[in-house]
């Protein structure tokens, strides 16, 4: 799928969770939400933005929580 | 009588004993619990205090003759047919207008009274025409019947005076016939108008023998009548009838059945003559609507006969090709051999389903089903998807279950009704009528809604107490400014809070909207409305008493759709507005089977039941009743499955009722993707939007023709009853449309094993805890049940969350406010918003397809003058709506309902294309689009935009291919 379109998505689960005032709980909170929701595809193709192409355009909790928790 | 409460329709009235449901009592039903008796006739009888005696003469059994009372209307006492005697008091009274009290002896039989009666009659019959046998109503008439049951033999004035025989019909509604002659001036209609509908559109004009029904000033299609039929409902004679039954005469039997349009859920009796429908008219033992009706449901049901129905199963290799109708069991076995080619050569990923809510709770399980256990992937999504997955997702999340948490009926015991984002004179009629009369009575109203929609102050009687015009897309702001002022004015229900919710989660919430950036001073500008405004309104909803929220798409359809629907649900817990009547969290769902479809999982995370794929225990349940192994990892949603196809990924689409061309964002990305796929299967009652670039098309049954359940906007499970054979016979047999699922997973080499929709139901409620006391015998005893039904609320749950809620605590989420990225700028200055309107549904396939279109026969751009003034735009005049996904050409209206810099359309019609400018834009928790915000330029145009011409061609030769003449397949 369109990077691009992975990449805003994923920001505005980010955005949700931007005013947790626990960071680790948003990160969390942000990979729970796209491993409920995202099918396995477009979560793999996500991971591997982030670990290839250092998750340009990602917000930076976003880039976190997808490279510590994300089940791919 | 004054402080006694009467139930004119908003009470079950199946616990009272002796109740026939069958009966005209006359007079509503008292709620009084005190019990007065008396004896009428000699037979003693206990009713409660402040019934009339007319109801509590026909409660023991005794009719006493009526013409201008039934149960539905407060009594009018003009008639006089009903008058009685009372030992001990003077005079007649009339038994409708009297009400019982405690040992008086009433007689309603006396010779007097039938003197009296006879006279009244011999009146109104010396100007009625004498032509029973050809009237349309014979046999089905209250005046008949009267002059029978009091005896009149003759008319001693003879029929040479002056009279109103000569009167002329008023034939202007395409529906319903006015034929003042066989008037009675009863005022049924006039009261129908006002009490149960709320319009007032009738009056009674002129005095004494002037006096006479009239709609508006001219004829009834042009006053203010909304032809939802009540009056039709009421009158006792001739006068307002259904042309269909003057046409056909007077229906044989009758079945009791559920509409197939919005989420209100109305229960009907389709009417018949064999297997012809006569009328549908409105159930008075419905339990969402007691009796009432919309324009829709009562009489736009003609689309199920229309000529432009597809009855035959239809098959072509590419869209470039004209169809090929062939038997049942080619088109099944093409379809399935597709499908199995495409699984070879792609992976059953790249295939999927998606159903709609006008599918029946069985056929959306059986397609769910089918893609979870036979495509074995769960790309399976609903059209829930762009409109209330953010309610779904929201509330799962605060209170722990995907449904709102009350009745209908709820709103009778509301004090504060705040709406956001929904039209319900429009987009939810009968409900409408329902919280209109709480209004009447002194409910306060609060409407957030960037247009001043009808209830603002464009409904006789009703006026917003605070319109909250926000900009479009600000609802979280709004949201969070309310908040705010019930956080730091002390106005938070602590007490309820500290039992019902988890108290960490308030903290963090109540800590971050007490922010001063979330004060309603802080954000007027952002949301356009006066900081003022914003705190009287909180502070009525914190402490105006029963509080109740009602949303609609204009919460769900936006970059923060499910934000805002945690919002809500934080408001109504701060303030203790759940977990009772009057209260409550009330998403508008927009289709009839909104909730159903959802329940039934048929989304692409969930099973049925809203259990996770990922949960081991649902898992193992599901995979032992259907014998396959399931996949536990969450499939493509709508717009994951569009985008994927745009790529070549996703190549194979069963689409059950839904018509994704017309009803999702950014048409031309649609399409593209649908062109890109190798196997689209479309089954539908007609060749949809969807359908032209569709390889496989199975015609469907209508509502009419099959059997199943709706689940409504309150969770009620009502039965849909087929009363004719379905029309897509071909070969001697035609199939309900869980049939042809059936039939093509059994190609697939699947067997459903189902004998009828009930078998159906019966396993959803095996599988499903909050379903396990359904069962259709259980729908034939109580009409309805709410879920969840199970063995502790055998016959269903009005009101959720009652002692806790159903997650346990309440949880509160922080929702801060994001702005849409779809932000006006120089290129792109107005924000275009969509919406509804009354006679139309959905993508309008259903309604345009019937004598609806007398009332909107075109989509039309709302605009501000201010707005249209600068660009040179006058009323009715063509003007281009560009976006950065697409442009189309309405044409304007000028008006002042909608705020300077914002425009508003409707999608009913697909040459419209409103969809063509809505961008891809779409919720963050659930991709539910932002069908609410696009930024947009207009401008005066002489010409339909290029999608359009392109539109046109392609959809003419679509036509064709179908052997439809585009020409004949307008509307009749």
């Amino acid at each position: 799928m369109d990077i691009q379109r992975l990449i805003t998505m994923a920001n505005q689960i980010g955005d949700f969770y931007e005013s947790y005032p626990d960071p680790a709980q948003a990160e969390q909170g942000i990979a729970e939400h796209i491993n409920r929701f995202w099918a396995l595809a477009m979560r793999q193709q996500i991971a591997q933005y982030v670990g290839q192409q250092a998750g340009v355009g990602l917000h930076v909790p976003v880039q976190k929580a997808i490279a510590a928790h994300l089940k791919i | 009588m004054d402080d006694i409460k009467y139930n004119t329709s908003h009470q079950p009235e199946h616990s009272r004993t002796n109740y026939d449901d069958q009966l005209d009592y006359g007079t509503p039903a008292s709620l009084s619990s005190k019990q007065v008796t008396l004896s009428i006739d000699d037979r003693e009888i206990s009713v409660p205090e402040g019934t009339s005696i007319m109801r509590a003469s026909i409660m023991a059994g005794i009719n006493v003759p009526k013409l201008c009372a039934t149960d539905s209307l407060e009594p009018f006492g003009s008639c006089r047919l009903c008058v009685v005697e009372i030992e001990g008091r003077r005079g007649y009274p009339a038994s409708c207008t009297t009400p019982v009290a405690d040992g008086i002896k009433v007689h309603t039989q006396t010779a007097k009274l039938a003197d009296i009666r006879r006279g009244t009659m011999e009146l109104y019959i010396s100007d009625h025409p004498l032509d029973c046998l050809t009237c349309a109503t014979n046999g089905d008439c209250e005046l008949q019947d009267m002059a029978g049951a009091v005896g009149l033999r003759e008319v001693r004035y003879g029929y040479d005076g002056e009279n109103h025989l000569k009167s002329v019909k008023d034939e202007s509604n395409p529906y319903f016939s006015f034929d003042p002659s066989k008037c009675i001036v009863c005022s049924r209609c006039v009261r129908a108008c006002e009490e149960t509908q709320g319009t007032f559109a009738l009056t009674i004009s002129g005095r004494g023998f002037e006096s006479k029904v009239a709609a508006g000033v001219t004829n009834f299609l042009d006053s203010e009548c909304v032809s939802c039929g009540a009056c039709v409902q009421a009158c006792p004679t001739a006068t307002l009838i259904e042309k269909t039954v003057i046409d056909h005469g007077v229906p044989e039997h009758s079945v009791t059945t559920t509409c197939a349009y919005c989420g209100v859920g109305c229960s009907f009796n389709a009417e018949m003559k064999g297997e012809e429908v006569i009328r549908m008219v409105p159930n008075k033992n419905g339990g969402a609507n007691h009796g009432h009706s919309c324009v829709k449901g009562r009489f736009a049901w003609g689309y199920a006969t229309h000529q432009d129905r597809i009855t035959t199963p239809m098959i072509r290799k590419s869209i470039k090709d004209e169809w090929q109708s062939v038997s049942w069991e080619e088109a099944i076995n093409y379809a399935a051999s597709e499908i199995k080619r495409i699984e070879a050569k792609y992976g059953r990923d790249a295939m999927g389903g998606i159903t709609s809510s006008r599918c029946t709770n069985e056929e959306v399980y059986v397609t769910q089903k089918l893609v979870r256990a036979v495509f074995g992937t769960n790309n399976v999504d609903t059209c829930a998807r762009v409109c209330h997955s953010p309610t779904g997702y929201g509330l799962k999340q605060t209170i722990g279950e995907s449904a709102g948490t009350q009745t209908f009926d709820s709103v009778m015991k509301s004090d504060v009704i705040m709406i956001i984002g929904a039209n319900p004179t429009d987009g939810h009629p009968v409900f409408a009528s329902q919280m209109k009369r709480r209004l009447r009575e002194g409910a306060k109203l609060i409407i957030a809604d960037p247009r001043a929609i009808d209830l603002v102050e464009n409904s006789p009687h009703i006026r917003a107490d605070y319109h909250l015009n926000l900009r479009p897309g600000t609802n979280v702001a709004l949201i969070s400014a309310l908040a705010h002022v019930v956080v730091t004015e002390g106005l938070v229900k602590e007490d309820f809070v500290k039992e019902r919710c988890e108290w960490d989660s308030f903290v963090l919430w109540r800590d971050f909207v007490a922010k001063p950036e979330n004060s309603p001073e802080a954000l007027a500008d952002e949301l356009g409305v006066d900081a003022k405004k914003i705190r009287e309104a909180a502070r009525l909803f914190a402490t105006g008493g029963n509080a109740a929220i009602y949303y609609g798409l204009g919460v769900t359809e936006h970059s923060q759709g499910s934000t805002t629907v945690m919002g809500i649900a934080n408001l109504a817990m701060a303030t203790g507005n759940v977990g009772r009547e009057g209260v409550g969290i009330n998403p508008l769902r927009g289709q009839n089977n909104v909730q159903g479809s959802c329940d039934m999982g048929s989304m692409p995370h969930e099973y049925p039941g809203y259990r996770h794929v990922s949960d081991p225990a649902a898992k193992a349940l599901f995979e032992a009743a259907w014998g396959r192994p399931l996949s536990d990892e969450p499939g493509l949603r709508i717009p994951n499955m569009l985008d994927l196809a745009s790529e070549g990924r996703f190549k194979a689409l069963y689409c059950v009722g839904e018509d994704i061309v017309q009803s999702d964002p950014n048409t031309q990305h649609v399409t593209h993707a649908l062109e890109n796929m190798e196997c689209v299967i479309v089954q539908d009652l007609f060749l949809n939007e969807t359908a032209m670039y569709a390889h496989v098309f199975f015609p469907g049954a209508s509502f009419l023709e099959k059997s199943g359940t709706f689940t409504n906007a309150e969770r009620r499970i009502s039965p849909v009853r087929r009363v004719m054979a379905p029309k897509n016979n071909v070969g001697g047999q035609g199939y309900e449309d869980w049939e042809i699922t059936a039939m093509l997973a059994q190609a697939l080499g699947y067997k459903m094993d189902y004998q009828h929709a009930s078998d159906i139901m019966d396993e959803i409620a095996a599988l499903t805890p909050t379903f396990k006391g359904v069962s259709f015998a259980k729908l034939d005893q109580l009409g309805s049940i709410q879920w969840p039904c199970n063995d502790d609320y055998p016959t269903g749950t009005p009101t959720m969350h009652i002692d806790a809620f159903v997650r346990g605590k309440g949880k509160f989420f922080i929702t801060k406010y994001v702005p849409t990225t779809e932000r006006v700028n120089a290129k792109y200055p107005l924000i275009l918003t969509t919406g509804r309107i009354l006679s139309q549904y959905n993508v309008g396939a259903q309604t345009r397809r019937t004598k609806n279109i007398a009332w909107h026969h075109e989509d039309v751009v709302e605009i501000h003058p201010h707005d249209a003034t600068e660009r040179g735009i006058k009323d009715g005049d063509w003007i281009g709506i560009t976006s950065r996904a697409g442009e189309t050409v309405l044409r304007a209206q000028l008006t002042e309902r909608v705020q300077a810099g914002v425009i508003y359309t409707t999608f009913h019609h697909p040459e419209s294309g409103a969809n063509v400018i809505t961008t891809d834009n779409s919720d963050w928790a659930t991709n539910c689009p932002e069908f609410k915000v696009t930024a947009v330029q207009v401008s005066r145009v002489n010409q339909l935009s290029d999608w359009q011409l392109h539109y046109k061609t392609f959809s003419e030769a679509q036509l064709a291919f179908a052997g439809r003449d585009a020409e004949a397949a307008k509307i009749d």
